[in-house]
C-alpha cells in the first residue's frame, strides 16, 4: 500500500449531490472527496443529512442530482449491491437482522446470497464466524439467535458482517452509539487496522471526542449543505461544534444546586430478578439526579425495567415516597408516578406507521380522554410544545416518525416520557444518536425536572454526560451495585475501573 | 419548523408539481386511482349493460355489499391490531342459525341479541387465545374457524327456514325511504367503525398495538385487554352479517358464510390495509368492499361464469396490492 498523503487520487469524490424526501431538501448540492486509506468522519446535528449522504453513496437511496466517481470511474449506484460490486459496504444505524437466525447465519447470509449454494453445513459456518469474531476481538457466541442479544451486541455482529466482506470502502453509520467505551476502543482497533490495508472507512458520529481521535479528515454538513473539510488536529472540539451549529457553545451542562441531603423518593433494597441482577441497593432523592454507568450487559438496563415493573423483580422491595412499591407491569409503574425511557427505540418505543402526535401523547392519552374520546386538541398542542421545546426537525405533528432521522425520534420518545410528569424519571440512554444542540436542550430539560422536585435516574454509556450530570454515580458490573462515587470524586478513570473491575 | 427553508416556487409549473408531490407524498394518489376505477367500473357497468343503473339492480348491489362490509369492517380492527381472523365465515354461519332458530320462540329482538352475543363470544374466545395465551391468530382462528362451523352443525345440519315473517319484514327485506334497512345498518356500522378508530383510546391502541406491541405495553397499556378487543368486534359483526343474510334470504344453511374469510381480507387490503399491522382504514375498506362488490355485480350482468369471476378477482387483488406499495414507496 502507498503511503497515506501520496495517494492524493481520493477514492471516492461526489459533486453536487441534492436529495429531497417529500417537503424536506435533505441534501443540496453537496460535494465531498476521501482517499483510501484515512478515516473520513461526517458531523453535523440531527437531520443535516449525514445519514442520507451515507445512503446515496451505499446505494441505498438515489441522489435527485449529482454525480459519484469511485477510484476515478464515474458511477451509478442504483441498489446496495451495485454498490457492493464495487466494494462499498455499510453498516447502519438502523440495525438489519435476521432476529430468529444465529449470529453466524446472520454474518455470513450475504456470502450465500447470489451463490449456488444449495446445502449448509452449520459446522462450518459457525466455525468461519467464530473465527471472524475472533480475529475482529469481539466475544460473542456465534450459535445464539440474534435476538436474545442486546443492542451493543447486536451491532457487533453488524460490523463483523460489513468487515467480513472485505470492502475497499467501509461506511459506518453510528457504530459506536449503542456501545459501551471499551467495545468502542476495540472497534477503533478494528478500524484503523482496515485503513492500515488501504480501506477508506466512512465515519458518521455524534460522539466528537471520538471523531476527533479516529479520523484523520472532518467534513461537516448543516442543514443538508457543505460547510467545510477540517483535519481534527487543527481544530479544537468547540470550533467543531460551533462550525456545525452556526455558533459557539459556551455551556453544555446546566449548574444546579443540588441540596445537600434531599429526602428519598425511590429506595431499592436488595432487589433482584432471577439471575440477571442481584443484591442491587440504593435511593434517589427527591431532586436528585442519580447516576447508573456501567458496561453494556452490566444489569443496569434490566434493574430500570424492574424499578418500571417491565420484567418484575423477583427479589427484595421498594418503596416510593415510604410506600411499599412493588409494580407488575408498566401500567402500574405510570399510575404510581414512574417513567421509563427505553434504550432501543426501534424495538420497544416507537409506533411506526403513526405519526408525531400519537407517538408523544401514547402514555398520557388514556388520562386525559373524556368519555374515552381522545382530546385531540390537547394532543396537537402537547405535541407541537414539545416538539418546540425539544427542536424536532419535522413540519408539523402529523409527520410520520418514520420519516423522521434517528435523533428526531429519540427526542419524540424523550417528549413521551417528559409529559407523564412522573415523580420518578427513568432516562436510558437519552441522548443516543441526538446532536450537541439538543443535548444541551435536553440537559436542561433534564436539570429543570430536578430542580421542580422529580428524582431521576439517568442511565448512559457516556461518561462526560454521567460526569456532568449526576449528582451521585452508580457503577454497576455483573447485575449488582461494585461501587458509588459523589460526582465530585468521580471521574471518568475511576468510573471504568469501577465498571471493569480493574483496580482504580 | 421556523426555520425551515421557504420552498422556492418561481412557475406555475413547480407550484402544480409540489401539489402531486404532496399528494403523493401522502400516499392519496393510490386512493385517487381508485376512485378513478370505481367510476370507471360504473361507467362500464352502465356501458356495458341496460339492467344496471335500475333501482333493482342498484338496491341488490348495496344488499350484496353487506354482508362483505360488515365482515371486512371487523377484519380490518383484527389486522390493523397486527392479527387475522380466519373464523369469520363460520361466525357468519352461527349467527344466523341462532337467530333463525330462535326467531320463533322468542320475541326477534332477544333472537337478535342472543346472536350477536354468541358471535362476540365466540369472537372473545379468538382473543384470549391471541393475546393472553400468545399463539398465532393466524393458527387460532384457522382451528376456531373449524370448531365454530362443527358448533353450526351440532345446533342444526339443516337449514332453518324461521315461519315468522317479521323477520324479514323488519330487518333484510325492510326499506326506510327506499334504502334497505341492512344497508342503513351498515353504514352505521362503518360511522361508528371511524369514529373508534379516529377518535377514541382503545381504537388508537389498537392500531398501534399493529406498529409495536411492546412500545404500547411500556406506555402503560394493558395490552391483553386492547389485543382482545378487535376480535371480538369481528365477532360481532360477522354475527351481525349472519343475522342479516338469513333475514334477507328467509333461509338460515349450516354451510352459510364458507370462505367469507378471503373477500373480508380482499376487501381490507385492497383498502389499503397492510397484514401485519400498520396501515388501513375505515374509508378505505368501505372502498375496497365496493369495488369487490361492483365487480362481482358487473361479472354478473355479463353473464361471466362464475369460475371465471373468480380468476378476475384474483388478479385485481394482486394488481391492488401491487398499486398500494408502488404508493407508498412514492413517499
Amino acid at each position: 500500500m502507498d503511503e497515506r498523503g501520496a495517494t492524493t487520487a481520493p477514492i471516492v469524490r461526489v459533486t453536487g449531490i441534492s436529495k429531497r424526501f417529500g417537503e424536506t431538501q435533505a441534501l443540496r448540492d453537496v460535494g465531498l472527496e476521501a482517499i483510501a486509506g484515512e478515516v473520513h468522519a461526517i458531523v453535523g446535528e440531527n437531520g443535516a443529512g449525514k445519514s442520507t449522504l451515507l445512503r446515496i453513496l451505499s446505494g441505498a437511496e438515489q441522489p435527485d442530482d449529482g454525480h459519484i466517481w469511485v477510484a476515478g470511474q464515474r458511477v451509478t449506484l442504483g441498489s446496495p449491491i451495485a454498490a457492493r460490486r464495487l466494494g462499498i459496504r455499510a453498516v447502519y444505524q438502523e440495525l438489519s437482522l435476521v432476529p430468529h437466525l444465529s449470529v453466524a447465519e446472520n454474518i455470513l447470509m450475504e456470502r450465500f446470497a447470489g451463490r449456488r449454494v444449495f446445502l449448509i453445513d452449520p459446522k462450518e459456518i459457525r466455525a468461519q464466524a467464530a473465527a471472524l469474531l475472533d480475529e475482529l476481538g469481539f466475544s460473542l457466541d456465534v450459535a445464539t439467535r440474534v435476538d436474545r442479544l442486546d443492542v451493543s451486541q447486536r451491532q457487533m455482529v453488524e460490523i463483523a458482517k460489513g468487515i467480513a466482506e472485505r470492502p475497499r470502502i467501509l461506511v459506518l453509520d453510528e457504530p459506536s452509539a449503542v456501545l459501551s467505551r471499551e467495545e468502542s476502543e476495540r472497534l477503533f482497533t478494528l478500524i484503523r487496522r482496515s485503513t492500515a490495508e488501504g480501506v477508506l472507512v466512512l465515519y458518521v458520529s455524534h460522539r466528537l471526542d471520538e471523531v476527533c481521535e479516529i479520523a484523520d479528515r472532518v467534513t461537516v454538513l448543516k442543514d443538508g449543505a457543505y460547510v467545510t473539510t477540517v483535519r481534527p488536529g487543527d481544530i479544537d472540539q468547540h470550533y467543531l461544534v460551533s462550525l456545525m451549529v452556526g455558533r459557539r457553545i459556551e455551556d453544555v451542562y446546566p449548574t444546579r444546586e443540588p441540596s445537600a441531603s434531599p429526602s428519598p423518593r425511590l429506595t431499592v433494597q436488595r432487589l433482584g430478578r432471577d439471575d440477571v441482577f442481584s443484591d442491587v441497593s440504593f435511593d434517589v432523592g427527591v431532586g436528585e439526579i442519580v447516576g447508573l454507568f456501567g458496561l453494556v450487559g452490566s444489569g443496569r438496563t434490566d434493574v430500570a425495567r424492574a424499578i418500571f415493573g417491565a420484567e418484575p423483580a423477583t427479589r427484595g422491595h421498594m418503596s416510593l415516597d415510604g410506600r411499599h412499591y412493588a409494580p407488575r407491569s408498566p401500567e402500574q409503574a405510570l399510575r404510581t408516578g414512574v417513567a421509563y425511557l427505553t434504550e432501543d427505540r426501534g424495538r420497544d418505543g416507537l409506533i411506526p406507521h403513526q405519526s408525531i402526535g400519537p407517538n408523544i401523547s401514547l402514555a398520557v392519552i388514556r388520562g386525559q380522554a373524556r368519555l374515552g374520546f381522545v382530546d385531540r386538541r390537547r394532543e396537537a398542542a402537547d405535541a407541537v410544545d414539545q416538539m418546540r421545546l425539544l427542536r424536532v426537525r419535522a413540519d408539523d405533528p402529523e409527520t410520520l416518525v418514520d420519516h423522521l432521522s434517528g435523533g428526531n425520534q429519540q427526542k419524540v420518545l424523550l417528549a413521551r416520557s417528559l409529559l407523564t410528569e412522573a415523580k420518578l424519571l427513568i432516562l436510558d440512554e437519552p441522548t443516543r444518536g441526538v446532536d450537541v444542540t439538543t443535548k444541551i436542550e435536553i440537559y436542561r430539560t433534564i436539570a429543570q425536572l430536578a430542580a421542580t422536585g422529580s428524582a431521576i435516574l439517568l442511565i448512559t454509556s457516556e461518561l462526560v454526560e454521567i460526569l456532568g450530570m449526576s449528582d451521585r454515580i452508580l457503577v454497576m458490573r455483573r447485575g449488582t451495585i461494585v461501587a458509588e462515587q459523589s460526582a465530585s470524586d468521580a471521574t471518568e478513570h475511576s468510573l471504568v475501573a469501577a465498571a471493569t473491575g480493574v483496580a482504580a | 419548523m421556523s426555520d425551515a427553508p421557504p420552498e422556492l416556487s418561481g412557475s406555475r409549473l413547480t407550484g402544480l408539481t409540489d401539489a402531486v408531490r404532496r399528494q403523493l407524498h401522502s400516499g392519496r394518489l393510490v386512493d385517487y386511482a381508485f376512485m378513478a376505477l370505481f367510476v370507471v367500473l360504473l361507467v362500464a357497468a352502465a356501458l356495458s349493460s341496460d339492467n344496471f343503473f335500475t333501482q333493482a339492480n342498484l338496491t341488490n348491489l348495496a344488499r350484496q355489499m353487506v354482508t362483505n362490509g360488515l365482515i371486512s369492517l371487523g377484519m380490518l380492527f383484527v389486522i390493523l391490531s397486527g392479527g387475522i381472523d380466519l373464523s369469520v365465515g363460520a361466525v357468519v354461519a352461527l349467527g344466523g342459525i341462532i337467530a333463525a332458530g330462535l326467531v320463533g320462540d322468542v320475541p326477534l329482538a332477544l333472537a337478535v341479541l342472543v346472536a350477536l352475543a354468541v358471535g362476540s363470544i365466540a369472537g372473545a374466545v379468538n382473543g384470549v387465545l391471541v393475546a393472553r395465551l400468545r399463539l398465532a391468530s393466524f393458527i387460532v382462528t384457522l382451528a376456531t374457524l373449524s370448531t365454530f362451523r362443527g358448533l353450526v352443525y351440532v345446533y342444526s345440519d339443516t337449514p332453518i327456514s324461521p315461519e315468522t315473517r317479521s323477520f324479514r319484514s323488519m330487518l333484510g327485506g325492510a326499506s326506510i325511504a327506499g334504502v334497505p334497512v341492512p344497508v342503513i345498518i351498515l353504514l352505521v356500522c362503518f360511522a361508528i367503525g371511524w369514529l373508534f378508530l379516529n377518535r377514541t383510546v382503545p381504537g388508537r391502541t389498537v392500531t398501534a398495538l399493529g406498529g409495536n406491541r411492546e412500545a404500547v405495553r411500556l406506555a402503560g397499556f394493558n395490552v391483553g385487554r386492547y389485543e382482545t378487543l378487535p376480535y371480538v368486534i369481528s365477532g360481532f359483526t360477522s354475527a351481525l352479517a349472519g343475522v342479516l343474510v338469513v333475514s334477507r334470504l328467509g333461509i338460515a344453511q349450516p354451510n352459510l358464510g364458507v370462505g367469507y374469510e378471503l373477500d373480508g381480507i380482499a376487501a381490507t387490503v385492497i383498502g389499503g390495509a397492510v397484514l401485519g399491522g400498520g396501515g388501513g382504514s375505515v374509508g378505505g375498506t368501505l372502498g375496497g368492499v365496493m369495488v369487490l362488490g361492483l365487480i362481482d355485480n358487473l361479472l354478473n350482468l355479463l353473464n361471466v361464469r362464475s369460475y371465471f369471476q373468480q380468476v378476475v378477482k384474483g388478479l385485481i387483488i394482486v394488481v391492488a396490492v401491487l398499486a398500494r406499495r408502488a404508493g407508498r414507496h412514492a413517499n
